[in-house]
């Protein structure tokens, strides 16, 4: 039978200087995975930010481990120690904790299901390791949706983006000002980005820096002393400059609000020394959140998701269970076939040798076919359960001998 | 039958206002189990009250009771067109309690019993007493979004930590929502009260305080009308006017055994 083995090194064991001398970018992978792979066995490469693994499958275990620790060691000597080897079961229930982002640094993150995906698909993969990838493909996806694992941000960019839409709802065609084209405001405004917003207006105090974001994001780059007067035509301001003052005082913003007649106003304030007067969050219809307001959602999320984890562990554990229990099925499936096959034989035979009518052939086909389906049913079914407890080759070797199948093996 | 029908509605809302207090502790299962039990209490509500309609031949509002079952069937329909959405959840935690405790009041007012009211003709009750109950329940539904506003709002300016843990829709969305509904029930109010006083007209009668209570919810909520859209009055002002007019709307339902059914 083939097993499957997995040997791989990880945030957990290597630090980044270490992963990044092994990490394979997509085409490297597949080269690699054909090579593992030879000319019969079965390989998938599988290299994120946080690790790279080495997914064989292999009637020799020993011999794929060998192999697949060799290619990790080439890349880098130094890998050795922080190598890991997992086989079969464990190495399924690795691959799938890893879908479903329970390996990642931060529990349910979204990307990693993506990039199992790629590592599938430009693998070398046979029977086994599709059926592995799919369903670790599966798995990752029932964690998500059955848990809420992946719902809540995990990073402050995110969480500001979060807030928005809990203030607005949908932020389609909510409009956003940046003030400060830093690399903080950039990825806070690129996240509103994504869930629909658009950027207004991006203020900097040089003006080239604000050209430039504002080209790569849309919007209009201004000077920062106007910031005051387009608060009233936005609906979201993220801030972050370097400024040792406030750049909008609550005067500014009451200004604003009365313009905006009531609609409600989200200022983001990710500065520190911080950018905007804090008492601005008194003002009714608006709502001002700094670094650490920002810092504490984070890490109440984090917790959440940790919650989240311990059913996303129970989901995945019932995969690598199922998973288990079909690799185990694969040593009864020659016998089941045998025994089909024979039977199938004779039944034909049986057919051939009787004088029969057209019509009355066709009716003994479908009847014998009927009864013959109907005695193997329960047989597979109970091979392939004694199969999964482990007692397969058991009852494999006692259908060979009982109906003379040894010869086909 | 009717009596059979009542308890497994009254059960199925009961359960839905429970599991959506466990949803707003911890979503999940709490979510889906609270959704599930409105639905199937509406769908019994809604045979429960064909088969009083069967009964008394005609719809079952003759009696105070009947009105009340009919009123909260209307509310939980209007809160099942956004409720089954994920992020209206917690509308539940508003509109089902209130719903569980409606009909239990309507049970001990009288349950599934019918009578003949001869002072009331079917035209008249379709008209007037259908355009008044769509349109309480619309304002119920509304002071539901607005309580909602007010409880986001709350978590907001207390910048909770816990603010992401538990969904809700935008305050934005809410507040143009509830606007929304009011603007469909105050047309449907209106009718009812101008075909109430034209039967008036025609019968003569006195003012009532039923009446009354319900011209100044009228105009309680044609003022939020003429402020939101007119003036752009938005927020946690506007949800404490659509509050105000709830507890008008809330007096009308209890005044009512007092006046028309006394």
């Amino acid at each position: 039978m083939s097993r499957v083995v997995l040997v791989g090194v990880s945030h957990h064991r290597a630090p980044v200087e270490l992963r990044e001398r092994a990490a394979l970018d997509l085409t490297e992978s597949a080269k690699l995975a054909r090579t593992l792979a030879g000319e019969s066995g079965e390989a998938v490469c599988l290299s994120t930010c946080n690790r790279t693994e080495l997914y064989l499958a292999d009637d020799d275990a020993e011999e794929a481990e060998r192999r697949g620790e060799a290619a990790l060691v080439t890349l880098e000597e130094e890998l050795r120690p922080a190598l890991y080897r997992l086989q079969d079961e464990a190495a399924a229930l690795h691959l799938f904790r890893v879908a479903a982002g329970l390996d990642s640094m931060v529990p349910g993150e979204g990307e990693i299901l993506g990039q199992v995906r790629s590592a599938y698909e430009v693998g070398a993969t046979g029977p086994i390791l599709d059926r592995l990838f799919r369903q670790a493909l599966h798995a990752g996806r029932k964690a998500r949706t059955e848990t809420a694992i992946g719902e809540s941000p995990a990073s402050i960019s995110s969480a500001a983006a979060a807030l928005a839409e809990q203030v607005f709802g949908g932020l389609r065609g909510r409009r956003i000002l940046v003030v400060g084209a830093g690399k903080v405001g950039d990825l806070a405004a690129r996240n509103l980005l994504t869930r629909g917003a658009e950027i207004a207006w991006i203020a900097n105090r040089t003006a080239d820096r604000a050209d430039r974001l504002a080209r790569d994001l849309g919007g209009e780059a201004m000077a920062l002393e106007r910031v005051g007067e387009q608060l009233a035509a936005v609906d979201v301001l993220v801030s972050s400059t370097s400024a040792p003052g406030w750049i909008l005082e609550r005067a500014d913003v009451e200004h604003a609000l009365r313009a905006r007649r009531g609609k409600p106003l989200l200022l983001i304030d990710l500065a520190v020394p911080r950018d905007l007067d804090p008492s601005i969050h008194e003002l009714d219809g608006c709502y001002l959140y700094d670094i650490d307001d920002l810092q504490a959602v984070v890490a109440e999320t984090l917790a959440g998701r940790r919650r989240e984890a311990e059913r996303a562990e129970a989901i995945v554990a019932g995969e690598a269970e199922r998973f288990r229990e079909w690799q185990a099925s694969l040593d009864v499936v020659p016998a089941i076939a045998s025994l089909r096959a024979r039977a199938e034989e004779i039944r034909r035979a049986e057919l051939e040798r009787a004088k029969l009518t057209v019509s009355e052939r066709r009716a003994a086909e479908s009847v014998t076919t009927a009864v013959l389906n109907k005695l193997l049913h329960l047989p597979t079914i109970r091979m392939k359960q004694a199969a999964a407890a482990a007692d397969g080759v058991i009852y494999a070797d006692a259908v060979r001998h009982l109906f003379g199948l040894e010869d086909e093996r | 039958m009717a009596e059979l029908l009542f308890w497994p509605a009254l059960f199925a809302y009961g359960e839905a206002a429970v599991a959506y207090w466990g949803e707003a502790r911890r979503p999940g299962l709490a979510g889906h189990l609270a959704t599930w039990g409105v639905r199937i209490g509406w769908l019994v509500q809604t045979a429960l009250l064909a088969v009083q309609a069967a009964r008394s031949d005609g719809f079952p509002w003759t009696t105070w009771a009947g009105s009340l079952n009919l009123f909260v069937w209307l509310v939980v329909g209007a809160y099942l067109i956004w409720g089954c959405q994920a992020r209206f959840r917690m509308l539940g935690l508003a509109v089902l309690p209130l719903a569980a405790v409606l009909l239990a009041l309507a049970h001990a007012g009288g349950g599934t019993a019918t009578h003949d009211n001869g002072g009331y003709s079917t035209a008249f009750l379709v008209l007037h007493v259908g355009f008044v109950l769509i349109a309480f329940a619309g304002f119920t539904v509304a002071a539901g979004l607005s309580l909602l506003y007010l409880w986001q709002e709350r978590r907001l300016k207390r910048r909770e930590a816990t603010i992401l843990r538990v969904r809700v829709p935008g305050l934005a969305r809410l507040d143009e929502l509830a606007a929304r509904t009011i603007a469909l029930a105050v047309p449907a109010l209106s009718l009812g009260i101008a075909v109430g006083i034209a039967r008036l007209r025609d019968r003569g009668g006195g003012i009532d305080a039923l009446m009354i209570v319900t011209l100044l919810t009228w105009v309680v909520y044609g003022v939020y009308l003429a402020l939101r859209y007119g003036v752009g009055i938005r927020g946690r002002r506007a949800a404490y006017l659509v509050l105000a007019g709830f507890v008008l709307v809330a007096i009308a339902r209890l005044a009512l055994p007092m006046t028309h059914f006394s």
